[in-house]
């Protein structure tokens, strides 16, 4: 299970005031608290701000370093940035969020996987536009799978997105995943996933339970990677929990050691 | 025999057969046309826009009370009388170059097209030469463009440009939306309108017309 730290995003408004202010401290604060909570990696977004990404990208990955020495998550659709991002990264091995199977994107992101000897976030779209079905979705993995492979990119630093859409707009939304998640783990066993969790729930009230209990949902299937707010102390539980029940925690000692850390105390 | 209260309610509650029966029994009984589309569809829809902007209702509600528009729409329209129908404002509307997420500009498409606009979808990842080419083509009183990537922000700038090129800037209300988007970007980009979601630009456009008509 790899959890990714998603707080460290421009869309954010503490984070982007913070920019703004160049506030090093309220980021490093976020950082610190990430890790602590338990993320493997953290993601690092700043995307709105558009008039000068690269700048902020670099500062914010600075930034980051000074307190926390774990690797970090670089998230851009822009090829530049993702550079600028990376050439700084000091601790682990990088993560790229993400490539996809749209040709240029692909193009400009794939040599940067192997200059940077990064693990590569690949989303299950292309030019032809956003899958609909889990089968539009796998004829995207199977050529980004090929071609990635071709490139010598190894199995286990695959994390296939298999693009969660909200609920309240495309009522397949959930069940397109999970039979994703489920095709993909036949075809390619090695592989891993990764997703940003709370697309599903936009646009409905309550979002941290349909999130959570999508995160339950999907680990069932075999998903084991999540972009997530690693401070939602209730989320945190949740995985936990699902990890133990689907016998992939030895001895429950995860199980009781978070509760031991004072998890699920209300 | 039901009233136009009845049949906003209708609208607003997402009932889209009670909708659909209401509208028959109005128009069976004389009452014209415009009277049926804005003090019973369209009332019924202007409802919603507040609770929705207040978070009391949600994107689903909001979809059932489009389909309930639409399906008395469906049944007033052929009786609108054609002075009335060319009134209908048109709205040119897609995705920019690059981008191909659309269910935010198909949730505007639905709102527009159930409120009685003549929208024209040109889809997801439309160059900047196609919304010059659409809009020479369809002559609309407004544009829409969509982007949900911060790499295709930009491509919003591009088009609005292409639009000032053309000499067709002056002719067309700029409306622009998307999750990265903001009232600054917008205004940096010379857009018109920034719509913080579906609802917004439905609400953004029908007062515009609505004032034009004054």
């Amino acid at each position: 299970m790899l959890i990714v730290g998603e707080l460290i995003n421009t869309s954010r408004k503490a984070i982007g005031e913070a920019v703004d202010k160049k506030d090093a401290n309220y980021i490093q604060k976020v950082a610190i608290e990430q890790k602590e909570a338990g993320a493997d990696y953290l993601d690092v977004n700043c995307g709105t701000k558009v008039f000068n990404e690269v700048e902020t990208m670099e500062w914010l990955v600075n930034t980051v370093q000074e307190v926390v020495q774990i690797p970090l998550c670089i998230d851009s659709p822009d090829p530049k940035v993702l550079e600028a991002g990376l050439a700084l990264c000091k601790y682990g091995r990088s993560m790229i969020n993400s490539i996809s199977g749209e040709q240029k994107r692909f193009e400009a992101v794939l040599p940067l996987i192997s200059k940077y000897n990064a693990k590569v976030v690949a989303l299950c779209m292309d030019d032809q536009g956003m899958p609909e079905t889990s089968g539009d979705r796998m004829r995207v993995v199977k050529s980004l799978y090929s071609n990635l492979s071709a490139a010598g990119i190894l199995d286990e630093d695959m994390y296939f997105d298999p693009l969660f859409k909200p609920v309240s707009s495309v009522q397949t939304a959930g069940t397109e995943v999970l039979e994703t998640i489920k095709l993909i783990k036949e075809d390619y066993p090695n592989v891993h996933f990764m997703c940003g969790l709370s697309n599903v729930s936009y646009g409905l009230p309550n979002r941290k339970i349909l999130n959570r209990l999508f995160v339950v949902q999907t680990m069932t299937l075999g998903m084991d990677g999540y972009v997530l707010n690693p401070t939602d102390k209730a989320m945190m539980g949740t995985i936990y929990a699902s990890t133990v029940l689907l016998g992939q925690d030895e001895y429950c000692m995860g199980y009781i050691a978070a509760h031991r850390n004072g998890l699920y105390e209300a | 025999m039901s009233s136009l209260a009845e049949l906003a309610q209708a609208v607003f509650q997402g009932d889209f057969r009670g909708s659909s029966v209401i509208t028959q029994q109005l128009i069976d009984s004389g009452v014209t046309p415009m009277e049926i589309i804005n003090q019973g569809l369209l009332a019924g829809m202007d409802i919603v826009a507040p609770k929705f902007k207040a978070g009391e209702m949600f994107v689903p509600e909001v979809m059932m009370s489009a389909r309930a528009l639409s399906e008395g729409m469906k049944l007033v329209k052929p009786l609108i009388s054609d002075e009335d129908a060319s009134k209908a404002a048109t709205i040119v509307i897609g995705t920019v170059q690059g981008d191909l997420h659309d269910i935010g500009k198909n949730l505007v498409v639905m709102l527009l097209e159930s409120g009685g606009f003549n929208v024209i979808d040109l889809g997801v990842d439309v160059a900047p030469d196609k919304f010059v080419a659409a809009i020479k083509e369809h002559s609309p009183k407004f544009v829409g463009l969509s982007a949900l990537l911060t790499t295709t922000m930009m491509a919003m700038k591009e088009t609005i440009d292409a639009i000032k090129e053309a000499g067709l800037r002056d002719q067309v209300t700029i409306m622009v939306g998307g999750a990265p988007l903001s009232q600054e970007f917008a205004d940096q980009i010379g857009a018109d309108v920034y719509c913080l979601d579906a609802v917004a630009a439905k609400e953004a456009a029908a007062g515009i017309v609505a004032n034009a008509a004054r």
